[in-house]
């Protein structure tokens, strides 16, 4: 015990990595154990969750220490590694935290809904966890990619959960175009870089310096962009919208937060540690992928505006916010992928929000359309309260986190002295106001259709999105503390 | 003793052979079978072992001096084939005895297993053979047999296939022959070190010496044919899908292999890299067959509705990656061949094998018969979607560590195109994996009386198909055991010195 416990976060043992990835395997023994149980049930995802949370936390004091964990030799010449950098420890908090809050909130969602499978439910659930850190705490592009694909295959039963014709279809071409970008670009692009640099690890500064032309960089740099098709990219978002035939708390969760962080935080991480941002920004290897980006902002607003269905108008929105941190990314410079990190944050916390207050809007009245919302705020004010703050936050407004990370951004590309970009993005957070407020205008202001017959959600599923709507707000005041490891990797003004 | 280990192992399933038709018990033939394939098991890991610390083993043929007598040549090259074989072979016996009794009229169960110990000394023959017309003896053993096997299937379509299996394999065994004759007329040897010595002497270019190019030529076809390169590959999906089972799943392990390891032993050890690859196109015609292959294998199986006829398509894909990785001739190219030898034998022959067992309880492997049923099998089903992943190449199963040795491969030679292919077929073997997933999950069971008739499964068909699975999934968890002997094969082919 004691071993274990010099062990755990010194800088050449670092136990806490594999057992941080461990815990929600273990949660997943808990709940199977228990599974004839409900309420133990959620009991044991809950307490893992939180076990979880303390682990991820305990890693904030070392987060600078380089921390290293080896598990084996996969084949010769490559390991499975992990390894501790300020940009995972950011995933890794993020993710951690909102899944015990998602469970709560799952718990109530799905016994409201009858829901069948709950058990295989919370089961690929906690395994997508595991995944997540995974990924978060890969110490080189194959254990990154290992987990990337078990995350893919982790969330396809969670897609299909209600197993009917629609979900049917949208599970499949969730799985077809998630697999067919990783395997299809994202895996050469692994195994090239490999053959250029003679490794795959990590490296501050960039593992490609030095090692390809400007004309391999570009290639390459497409080819990661688009295989992490995670990061919903044009044109291979269509699975975000696809998987919204999920139950809400699998959207909420893994659609705003774990799937798709994991996407931009592979597009962040790859920008810094494989590319470089020097080698980047000098090169030019990132300026085709840009106009990408910010076509992908624009774009994905526009469908947004125009989207009747709740759900599909937030798959959307998080299609265009994600864009902006890959948009972050092609900028190549300090202050712009700070900005992307900490939107990485900003964006998942008001993101769940959203989404969570479309799950319970779902469950209490029973609507998913935006047009039906008329005169809701007054027998569910908790519910559009939270959805308003998040809009705050995701729009970029005081006082809510999401102001910090826009304006960072917006630094970064006059830094870069990009001003389309610049214009890009404030119009993007217009369109983004256009799409989001009318709801909550809607519920407050607008008469209701008819007499209201339902009061507010159920409190576990209305104290959840109240907890994680203080947290956008909470942002705003802890940006700084939130960005504090970056210093480390990045020079911020 | 231990002398006589290379001999030993083909001797002793040789020898249990006549005694299962003797013997005409059904448990019998088992035990006899069991205990030859646990006899070779242990021959070959005693050999690899000793192959490891001291090299090349050869072993003399009733003491005849090579190369007049006839000498066995065990060395890192072959390894690897000998511990697929006997492994495959000794998983398959524990999964025969239940899967064959229900498949195979008793009277013929005794036969099935002298057929089967008659394969298994010539699989194990022809690898550790250093002779070529010996070689061409032990693929007839092996041939022959296997007809007889394929024939025994539930089905009278077995018979065709069968036939068929016969016509087409025959002219390839003729143009073996033929092409070892031809190269017995140029040198006056069939040693192969020797052979590979008076061919050397020629020239790089073989001298120019139009009858060894034809040799090379009918060699190279005649194995393409065992191999089932695509085109030539009509026979091996009736004869996977009709013979029994457990036959299936031995066969799609062993017997193509073991014809790619004579390949990579004709090409490297006895014509030698630069006839073969570099004065012969044999290297793009190889890749470009590998491209056909992996694209056209795996397009097939996506629209076959049998489970046995899909993982057979399959096949004909995989071993479309084999061959593209041999068929560069780097080092790292015939390692991942090699690396996929082992990794889709385990993988077929575990899919095969939960095919059998579905046959057992549903009395057949269409899709109609398994439509809805993976929530009442879910064991057998998570089995077979585990080793589909396996054949798709998603990590964290043994097809994704072959499939990145494969890939590092190719980009390292810049055959792009090649790579193309590959990622192409393993996103049509996403599909087809898809459909079983579909069928078996999302569809709704044909009829209401269907469904799985014997009340539980066997526990040694279950226990093979799980070993065999759990294996796939080490291997690609951890790849340096299989990475290492496959790297060491390619080390021994490639050094050309490696006997």
């Amino acid at each position: 015990m004691s071993e274990l416990l010099t062990g755990w976060t010194s800088p050449d043992r670092a136990l806490a990595l594999p057992v941080t990835v461990a815990i929600p395997l273990l949660g997943i023994a808990a709940l199977l154990l228990v599974r004839r149980n409900p309420n133990a049930r959620e009991a044991a995802s809950l307490l893992s969750g939180v076990a979880l949370v303390v682990a991820v936390l305990g890693l904030w004091p070392v987060a600078g220490d380089d921390l290293r964990f080896e598990l084996w030799t996969w084949l010769p010449g490559l390991s499975l590694e992990f390894a501790l950098e300020p940009l995972g420890l950011l995933f890794a908090t993020v993710a951690a935290v909102l899944w015990p809050v998602t469970t709560v909130f799952a718990a109530g969602y799905l016994r409201a809904d009858g829901e069948h499978a709950q058990t295989r439910f919370f089961s690929f659930f906690a395994l997508t966890i595991a995944a997540a850190m995974w990924i978060a705490l890969s110490g080189n592009l194959v254990t990154l990619f290992i987990g990337y694909e078990i995350m893919t295959l982790a969330t396809w039963p969670l897609v299909a959960h209600k197993g009917g014709a629609d979900a049917r279809r949208g599970a499949r071409t969730y799985l077809v175009v998630l697999l067919t970008t990783s395997v299809g670009l994202l895996l050469p692009a692994i195994v090239w870089t490999w053959l250029l640099a003679g490794s795959t690890e990590f490296r501050p500064g960039g593992l490609l310096t030095g090692h390809a032309g400007t004309g391999v960089l570009t290639v390459l740099f497409a080819l990661y962009l688009f295989g992490i098709g995670k990061a919903a990219l044009m044109p291979v978002h269509r699975w975000l919208p696809a998987a919204m035939v999920a139950p809400t708390p699998v959207s909420a969760l893994l659609h705003a937060v774990a799937v798709v962080k994991a996407g931009v935080f592979t597009v962040l991480k790859v920008a810094v540690y494989v590319f470089g941002l020097d080698t980047l920004g000098e090169s030019g290897a990132s300026r085709p992928v840009m106009w990408v980006a910010a076509f992908t902002v624009l774009a994905a607003a526009v469908v947004a505006l125009r989207s009747d269905n709740l759900k599909r108008r937030l798959a959307y929105s998080t299609v265009s916010q994600l864009a902006y941190i890959v948009l972050a990314a092609t900028l190549a410079r300090d202050v712009a992928l700070a900005g992307g990190a900490l939107h990485m944050v900003t964006h998942a916390v008001g993101k769940i929000t959203l989404f969570l207050c479309a799950g319970a809007i779902y469950v209490t009245a029973k609507k998913t359309k935006v047009s039906e919302l008329d005169g809701l705020g007054r027998a569910m004010p908790w519910t559009f309260g939270a959805f308003l703050v998040a809009t705050v936050s995701i729009v970029g407004l005081p006082p809510a986190g999401g102001m910090w990370s826009k304006w960072l951004l917006l630094l970064g590309t006059v830094d870069a002295e990009q001003f389309v970009m610049l214009a890009v993005l404030l119009v993007g957070s217009v369109l983004s106001l256009g799409y989001l407020m009318p709801i909550t205008v809607r519920a407050f202001f607008r008469p209701p259709h008819g007499p209201l017959t339902h009061g507010e959600a159920h409190p576990a599923i209305a104290g959840p999105l109240t907890l994680t709507a203080l947290g956008c707000v909470a942002l705003f005041f802890a940006a700084d503390a939130v960005l504090a490891p970056l210093t480390g990797i990045l020079e911020l003004p | 003793m231990t002398a006589h280990l290379p001999v030993l192992q083909v001797l002793v399933p040789l020898v249990c052979a006549p005694f299962c038709v003797l013997l005409r018990s059904r448990t019998a033939a088992w035990l006899l079978f069991l205990f030859a394939a646990l006899a070779s098991l242990t021959c070959a890991v005693l050999l690899a072992v000793r192959v490891g610390g001291d090299g090349a083993q050869r072993y003399e043929m009733g003491g005849w001096p090579a190369p007049a007598g006839i000498e066995f040549v065990v060395g890192a090259f072959n390894t690897p084939v000998l511990l697929v074989v006997s492994a495959v072979a000794v998983v398959v016996a524990v999964y025969s005895r239940r899967s064959v009794t229900s498949e195979v009229d008793a009277r013929r169960v005794p036969l099935l297993y002298t057929c089967l110990c008659l394969t298994l000394a010539g699989l194990l023959g022809l690898t550790v053979t250093g002779d070529v017309f010996n070689a061409f003896v032990f693929l007839e053993i092996s041939s022959l047999s296997t007809y007889a096997l394929v024939a025994m299937g539930r089905h009278r379509r077995a018979l065709l296939a069968s036939f068929r299996y016969l016509v087409i394999g025959t002219v390839g065994a003729t143009f073996l022959l033929i092409g070892i004759g031809l190269a017995y007329a140029v040198t006056g040897t069939l040693n192969m070190s020797d052979l590979a010595r008076r061919v050397a002497d020629l020239g790089d270019d073989g001298g120019g010496n139009r009858a060894l190019y034809a040799a090379v030529v009918f060699v190279f076809v005649g194995l393409a044919v065992k191999i089932a390169v695509f085109p030539l590959h009509a026979w091996l999906p009736g004869a996977y899908a009709q013979a029994p089972s457990a036959i299936g799943a031995f066969l799609s392990a062993t017997s193509t292999k073991v014809a790619i390891y004579v390949f990579c032993r004709f090409a490297f050890t006895v014509f030698g890299t630069t006839l073969v690859f570099g004065t012969m196109p044999i290297d793009r015609i190889g890749l470009a067959l590998a491209c056909l292959a992996m694209v056209a294998g795996s397009a097939v199986a996506c629209f076959q509705t049998d489970l046995k006829y899909l993982l057979a398509w399959s096949s004909i894909a995989q071993i479309g990656y084999i061959l593209a990785g041999i068929s560069l001739a780097t080092t790292a190219g015939v390692s991942a061949g090699y690396l996929h030898v082992i990794n889709h034998a385990v993988l077929k022959a575990a899919l095969f094998c939960a095919a059998g067992l579905l046959v057992l309880r549903l009395g057949s492997a269409r899709f109609t018969a398994l439509a809805g049923l993976g929530r009442r099998m879910p064991w057998t089903f998570a089995a077979v979607v585990i080793a589909g992943l396996g054949l798709v190449g998603v990590p964290p199963t043994a097809g994704f560590a072959s499939k990145w040795a494969l890939l590092t491969a190719l980009v390292d030679q810049g055959q792009w195109a090649v790579v193309a292919a590959v990622l192409a077929s393993s996103l049509l073997a996403m599909v087809y994996i898809g459909r079983i997933v579909e069928v078996a999950w999302f569809r709704e069971p044909a009829e209401p009386g269907t469904g799985p008739t014997a009340s539980k499964a066997p526990a040694s068909m279950v226990a093979a198909i799980w070993v065999l699975v759990l294996a796939s999934v080490y291997f690609g968890l951890d790849a340096t055991w299989p990475a290492g002997l496959a790297d060491a094969a390619a080390d021994a082919l490639l050094a050309n010195g490696g006997e």
